[in-house]
């Protein structure tokens, strides 16, 4: 059955802490990890409570497949309501931390109320307490993770934790595990902090058993570690080159927005790139790159461990960040460089290492961070308001906001309001490159067409984890469909959708999905889990997750106004420039309708009764 | 033939699956706590080490053990602990210089890895190639044969 069956409440208001059974009607009906972890949020926190009031509730939560040795089976995911977008929060994070939680014996942790002073969580199997954190509160991620381990004298004990970002406020401080490894978007890292509790340590020791059919589950998970092995993206490219193989893949193709989404290609991209990585440096003749990294389970291992030049501007004089660390992702690499129009690699990297140290995103901060040096340009922001020139490709501008903006001081605590507020403030909403206030990632919406309605149509606001499809738009997976077109997107951006959150609510990694469909899926869940789990199951598991994050959402206030696209990528003003999109716009509105009919859904953007009852809701 | 586990710390990316494969192996659940090989992850350098017990031909484990609990399996060269025979006094653990043989506190016995009687788990599930379980005696034929190609593809010098 692979779920432990026990769940862990500790109310902070209270420091009371209650063992449960998991709910296994609904681990049958929403899987584990997002589906679960959202069930339990939406059925106990009201949707209009205030993100980082006491009311609201912060959710760790594993899959059925977290902590077995079904490949890439590490994952977590933190759920909340999100300070940054107001809509459900639901971010994953690989690493170890995961898999040692559900080894501890536990499927999933909720969190109430709010601690009247700092605490950590300290859990060793069955023993849970909470403890005084006064002397992490004020410390670093890392920082935190090693004095923990030092103190606990355990080596082996893995952290989930917030740096000063989630302390202070920033609306989207991540929870960071392993040093490297975030729960990175929507501002789970802020909610967190809200509630005093500084980090959650975990040692687990008793092992995930349960498996129902023991001998057809590691026979499916044997025969699909060798689909990924096999496949050229999961086997060749990632490991290889991790994500930033993307750089200049998605240049090439005109859909690397540059410079807050002015541009669409980035002269810059080759620099920044997987390939610049793997080359010496002019400077010291050593490479960025040192090795790759899995994250547990993982027979992919996309993730990059990489060392600074020593001598660059940013780390000259701190010795501290010349060791090996992780980075940089392509996701970071955009949104620190691309979006900024910065083309200096040991300048994102150095950014990239601050975000891990105290807990942000470096998606919705990089991305901000473009719109202020978009307002800057245009002389709406100054020098001594922001503190430095911040002109489009200012290294040291990007290297100065992102150490303001992680220590709280200066320009750094409006940049940390995200780009939604602070563009708002200065009177330009319109250059927020944001769907319901949560900034975009590293795709043009406007060359690529399916990517921005799922931008508009995702239950977290802007992202391109809640429906890839990149990988059919651009890697032809599972079949290749033209990134101009928008005929036939609203359909595949629903199956995408679906099938993703099927996936998330596993355990396991979506970039499986590179090579891995549900019929890849479906007999690792049946052995674990039960012979319910078909591949047609799990999709219409899949579609009711998404429809119980709408519904929340709804029930927060948002309506059918709120899917929506920038007007820079849906109106001539704002069109293509340069490639192979020259000239396009995101069709938004022709794709609309046609996605709500998909989905059954009313103009309005609800699920119809019809559909709430085809689907169990 | 011998055949011993090989590491090549070099290919190892910390996934943990070798980890996994031999708790499931001895104790039928995924637990890496349980596990008799380790995956050691230094991170300022980036390395990813896995160890375990390299099966010493004369094994301190064994000369140490007072009630002959640990024993050669002729067959795989396994030292094997009988834990019908062991008492917990952990003289092994002190005796075994590299570590790799511990107590385990659920048992009250110690527990060293005695290669799955001859088909290692962990080498089964290494996705990289990092665990591999090869010939005793030829250990360096990879390396050598890795350094052979680079030799013989050499452009010829006259």
């Amino acid at each position: 059955m692979s779920w432990t069956g026990k769940i862990l409440r500790v109310n902070l208001t209270t420091g009371s802490i209650k063992v449960e059974p998991t709910n296994m009607d609904w681990a049958r009906a929403y899987i584990g990890s997002r589906g679960l972890g959202t069930k339990y949020l939406v059925e106990e926190v009201n949707a209009k409570v205030d993100p980082l009031s006491s009311d609201n509730k912060i959710i760790w939560a594993t899959g059925p497949l977290t902590g077995t040795m079904a490949s890439t089976g590490g994952r977590y995911t933190v759920i909340t309501k999100s300070p940054l977008t107001g809509a459900v929060a639901c971010s994953n994070s690989g690493g170890y931390w995961g898999a040692e939680f559900k080894m501890a014996g536990w499927d999933m942790l909720i969190f109430e109320g709010k601690s009247p002073k700092p605490v950590y969580l300290y859990i060793n199997d069955d023993v849970v307490e909470l403890r005084d954190a006064a002397h992490l509160w004020g410390k670093s991620v890392w920082e935190t993770e090693e004095t923990l381990k030092k103190s606990l004298q355990d080596p082996l004990t893995r952290v989930s934790s917030i740096g000063k970002a989630g302390e202070n406020g920033v609306l989207f401080a991540s929870v960071v595990n392993d040093l490297h490894r975030a729960a990175g978007r929507s501002g789970v890292g802020t909610v967190m902090g809200s509630k005093n509790l500084k980090a959650i340590a975990v040692r687990g020791t008793k092992g995930v058993g349960n498996i129902k059919n023991p001998k057809a589950f590691m026979a499916a998970v044997k025969a699909s570690k060798k689909v990924l092995a096999e496949n050229g993206v999961t086997g060749q490219g990632l490991p290889a080159y991790g994500t930033q193989v993307l750089m200049n893949v998605i240049n090439e193709v005109g859909a690397l927005p540059t410079r807050n989404h002015r541009d669409n290609q980035f002269e810059g991209a080759k620099d920044i790139s997987a390939e610049a990585m793997a080359t010496p440096r002019k400077t010291d003749g050593k490479k960025h790159l040192v090795t790759n990294q899995a994250c547990f389970g993982c027979t992919i291992a996309c993730g990059r461990i990489s060392k600074m030049d020593e001598n660059h501007f940013t780390i000259v004089n701190k010795p501290q960040y010349r060791g090996a660390s992780g980075g940089l992702e392509y996701e970071a690499a955009w949104a620190l460089g691309a979006a900024n129009g910065v083309n200096d690699l040991e300048a994102l990297q150095y950014a990239n290492l601050l975000c891990n140290e105290e807990g942000i995103d470096p998606i919705s901060f990089g991305t901000t961070v473009g719109a202020v040096m978009e307002l800057y340009d245009m002389g709406v922001l100054t020098k001594e308001q922001i503190g430095i020139e911040a002109p489009f490709g200012s290294a040291h501008a990007l290297a100065f906001l992102t150490e303001e903006t992680i220590y709280g001081r200066g320009f750094g605590k409006e940049i940390g309001q995200g780009s939604k507020r602070l563009t708002a403030k200065y009177g330009h909403p319109e250059l927020s490159m944001s769907s319901k206030g949560q900034e975009f990632p590293a795709y043009d919406g406007r060359a690529i067409q399916g990517i921005g309605l799922a931008y508009a149509t995702s239950n977290r606001g802007g992202c391109h984890l809640r429906g890839y499809t990149i990988a059919s738009e651009i890697l032809g997976i599972p079949v290749k469909t033209d990134p101009l077109e928008h005929e036939g997107k609203p359909d595949l951006v629903k199956a995408f959708q679906d099938a993703t959150a099927a996936f998330d609510s596993s355990g396991l990694c979506i970039f499986t999905t590179f090579a891995w469909g549900l019929q890849d899926l479906a007999p690792q869940m049946a052995a674990a889990c039960g012979d319910e789990y078909t591949v047609d199951e799990l999709a219409k598991i899949g579609e009711r997750i998404w429809n119980m994050e709408r519904e929340f959402n709804n029930r927060a206030g948002f309506t059918a106004k709120d899917d929506s696209l920038p007007p820079r990528l849906t109106t001539a003003a704002g069109a293509c420039k340069t490639g192979p999109a020259k000239g396009k716009v995101n069709m938004l509105a022709e794709m609309m309708p046609k996605y709500y009919a998909a989905r059954g859904w009313d103009a309005e953007g609800r699920p119809t009764a019809a559909t709430k009852a085809r689907l169990g809701l | 033939m011998q055949k011993v586990l090989h590491i090549n710390p070099d290919k190892c990316t910390g996934c943990l699956q070798c980890e996994m494969a031999c708790s499931f192996e001895n104790y039928g659940t995924f637990a890496t706590a349980k596990s008799r090989i380790k995956v050691f992850d230094f991170h300022h350098t980036g390395k990813k080490v896995p160890y375990t017990c390299t099966q010493c031909d004369e094994a301190w484990c064994l000369h140490a053990c007072p009630v002959e609990a640990i024993t050669m399996n002729k067959a795989t060269g396994a030292m094997e602990v009988n834990e019908a025979t062991c008492v917990g006094c952990k003289v092994c653990t002190i005796a075994c210089p590299f570590g790799t043989i511990n107590y385990v506190e659920e048992t009250g016995k110690v527990q060293k890895c005695d290669l799955c009687g001859g088909e290692p788990a962990c080498a089964d599930a290494c996705p990289t190639g990092a665990i591999t379980f090869i010939d005793a005696n030829w250990t360096g034929l990879g390396k050598m044969a890795a350094w052979a190609d680079k030799l013989g593809n050499q452009p010829s010098a006259a």
